[in-house]
């Protein structure tokens, strides 16, 4: 887990919601390329929608959101294009299409924005499946997959055009600690070997001391940014007694 | 994937048969495309005992630049030819390592043609077989639930019930009449053409009156239930399937069919007769608006209905609905509880709904012109 200094997202003076009701409020950060970066915080924070206006898919409030370079709060249809090439996302369930197999599944991305041969294109889907350890399983439909199956080849599929950025929606939610382990190996074997950035919601705490080089914690009710830093730091050492709960797996934030 | 830099190969022929492929510049997606063709062409034509990638001017590589290295790889191990990557950096070797994806494994071979005709063939009858009993079982089930229920009346959702009833009967209120009023207008139309030769443009109020009464005022009102409600019945308890609302039902204690089907069940049956009524009274305006064109007046139009069709005509048509709209509630309710998994299993629910429950109800009312027919009806 190595990070050079360049920032390669930053998110300036941020407020999002839906129809006035605001979710997130003046939320500024930056993620360093290579790192792998949690956004922490209870359920019903805002995690998940922060992560969604980060990969253009809302509009913010107020706010920039720097990409790559690329500010997708304003970019044009042509530079977000160029940008979803750049990045990869992996959702909760995995939205991976039912009708494909893996392998179509990974295809249908480099169809879109490359116009290599098919034999080309299958060939890079067996080197995706294989990097996330599913080579065997490339003719499977998702249906045919465990849960810890199908999140490894949502992954695959997020890295179809080699991104910088990753995305990841709760990537361990729902899985046994064993196949949870797996993936958190996983994602810190493809940051270490292809300095890759990963961004990462979540709340499982065996995750975020595995993973995560850097995290934010966001607040449901002061609705920002509470904390950021390193997770060991923030455990030990944070001022704040919900942080220390969080970190602590309290029910209440009196005990230290 | 970066997409820029080029990329540059040369072939150059080795001892024994072998070639040597000098690979300079940045292999990406963009290189790639244009080498592709070419060195798979190349491959083909000259198939050399020995490739021997010289890589120490490859600067970088992409997964579309290592995806051409493996399958040259690929293409040499099937013509049990040799394969060497020399030179390359050791951080993109140790990429390759990462990624290779070893032989690819071929989807499992199927059965022949012939085989797979005849194993689609028995397939397709078991499952119009099963399907059958599944749906006579599933109708029985229910029809002992309705015992139940007229026994204790309060088992039943009524709250449920009317909600239900009004979806699919109240708001379909309007479709049913346009679509009477079309039927009737166009018949009156289609017939009086022929009936004009004879004179006997005034038999077209009969010839309308008698075939909204017996046949198509009951199948319409049914197919347009059918494709609007049954779909919805197998839509909605698919999603609820999906969702495990289901399963909760079944381990709360609660009898699915009797929360679920029943409801449905008796608001289909109720507004079915109700539905029908409308469409017959559109359908007989229609025909009237072509009679008037005639120059026919209302009273002698209306007297004319009087004499051709019977009140046997009307109720004879009124109890096939009752039919149909538990032959339509039952197969979709059936069709939506046995929803798969899959995220295309609702949309196939609700497409096996409407086929079934438009071909039950045209066997049922096939059945009921041979039974009306012995009672003389």
């Amino acid at each position: 887990m190595t990070a050079s200094n360049a920032p390669i997202i930053q998110v300036r003076d941020l407020t999002v919601g839906y129809d006035h009701h605001v979710i997130l409020q003046n939320v500024a950060f930056e993620v360093r390329a290579g790192e792998v970066f949690c956004i922490l915080g209870g359920s019903g924070c805002g995690k998940s929608t922060l992560l969604k206006h980060m990969i253009g898919l809302h509009q913010p409030m107020t706010g920039s959101i720097l990409v790559d370079g690329t500010d997708i709060v304003t970019a044009t249809g042509e530079e977000r294009r160029a940008l979803l090439g750049r990045i990869g996302v992996a959702y909760q369930n995995g939205a991976l299409f039912g009708s494909m197999t893996l392998i179509e599944n990974i295809c249908l991305v480099l169809e879109e924005f490359t116009s290599l041969p098919r034999g080309a294109m299958e060939t890079i889907a067996r080197m995706k499946m294989k990097v996330v350890g599913l080579q065997e399983a490339g003719h499977r439909m998702p249906s045919e997959l465990s849960g810890g199956m199908r999140k490894r080849a949502a992954i695959a599929r997020a890295m179809a055009l080699d991104p910088k950025i990753v995305f990841l929606d709760e990537p361990s939610a729902g899985l046994d600690p064993i196949t949870a382990a797996q993936l958190d190996d996983l994602i810190v074997e493809l940051s270490r070997t292809l300095k890759i950035t990963f961004v990462i919601v979540t709340h499982e705490l065996p995750s975020i001391f595995t993973v995560a080089d850097r995290v934010i914690m966001l607040d449901k009710e002061r609705k920002t940014i509470i904390a950021a830093g390193r997770p060991q730091d923030l455990r030990d050492r944070s001022d704040d007694p919900w942080v220390r709960q969080f970190f602590n797996r309290q029910s209440s934030g009196e005990a230290v | 994937m970066a997409r820029s830099d080029t990329a540059s190969l040369d072939w150059e022929p080795l001892d024994g048969g072998g070639v040597r492929l000098t690979l300079k510049g940045t292999l990406n997606a963009d290189s790639v495309e244009g080498l592709w063709p070419q060195v798979m062409r190349n491959l083909a034509e000259r198939k050399p005992s020995v490739i021997e990638i010289d890589a120490k001017g490859v600067e970088s590589l992409d997964a579309a630049g290592m995806a051409l290295l493996f399958e040259l790889r690929a293409a040499q191990e099937d013509g049990k030819g040799g394969f060497r990557i020399r030179g390359l950096r050791d951080d993109l070797g140790e990429m390759m390592k990462l990624f290779d994806p070893g032989r690819p494994s071929a989807p499992a071979r199927g059965p022949g043609l012939l085989i797979r005709s005849v194993n689609g063939l028995g397939q397709a009858a078991h499952e119009f077989v099963m399907g059958f009993h599944s749906q006579v079982g599933f109708l029985g089930e229910i029809f002992v639930r309705l015992l139940g229920v007229l026994i204790r009346p309060s088992r039943l959702r009524w709250a449920d019930t009317f909600l239900i009833a009004e979806k699919a009967g109240a708001n379909a209120v309007g479709i049913v009449a346009l679509m009477g009023f079309l039927i009737g207008l166009i018949l009156a139309f289609q017939s009086a053409i022929a009936m004009r030769k004879f004179g006997a443009e005034i038999y077209v109020a009969d010839l309308v009156a008698i075939s909204l009464f017996r046949e198509l005022g009951p199948l319409i009102t049914a197919f347009i239930l059918a494709s609007r409600s049954g779909s919805a019945f197998a839509a909605e308890l698919g999603t609820m399937k999906v969702n495990e609302e289901v399963d909760a039902l079944v381990t709360m204690g609660v009898d699915p069919v009797r929360f679920l089907a029943l409801p449905r069940m008796v608001a289909a049956v109720g507004v079915m007769p109700l539905l029908t009524l409308f469409n017959m009274l559109f359908g007989l305006i229609g025909c009237g608006l072509v009679m008037r064109s005639f120059g026919y007046p209302v009273t002698t139009y209306v007297e004319e209905i009087q004499q051709a069709a019977s009140l046997g005509d009307l109720f004879g048509g009124l109890v096939k609905t009752v039919v149909f709209g538990a032959l339509i509630a039952g197969i979709g309710c059936l069709r939506g509880l046995q929803t798969g998994n899959s995220p295309s299993a609702v949309g196939d629910s609700a497409t096996r709904a409407v086929v079934s429950g438009i071909v039950a109800i045209v066997l049922a009312d096939g059945v009921f012109a041979v039974v009306y027919y012995y009672l003389g009806i």
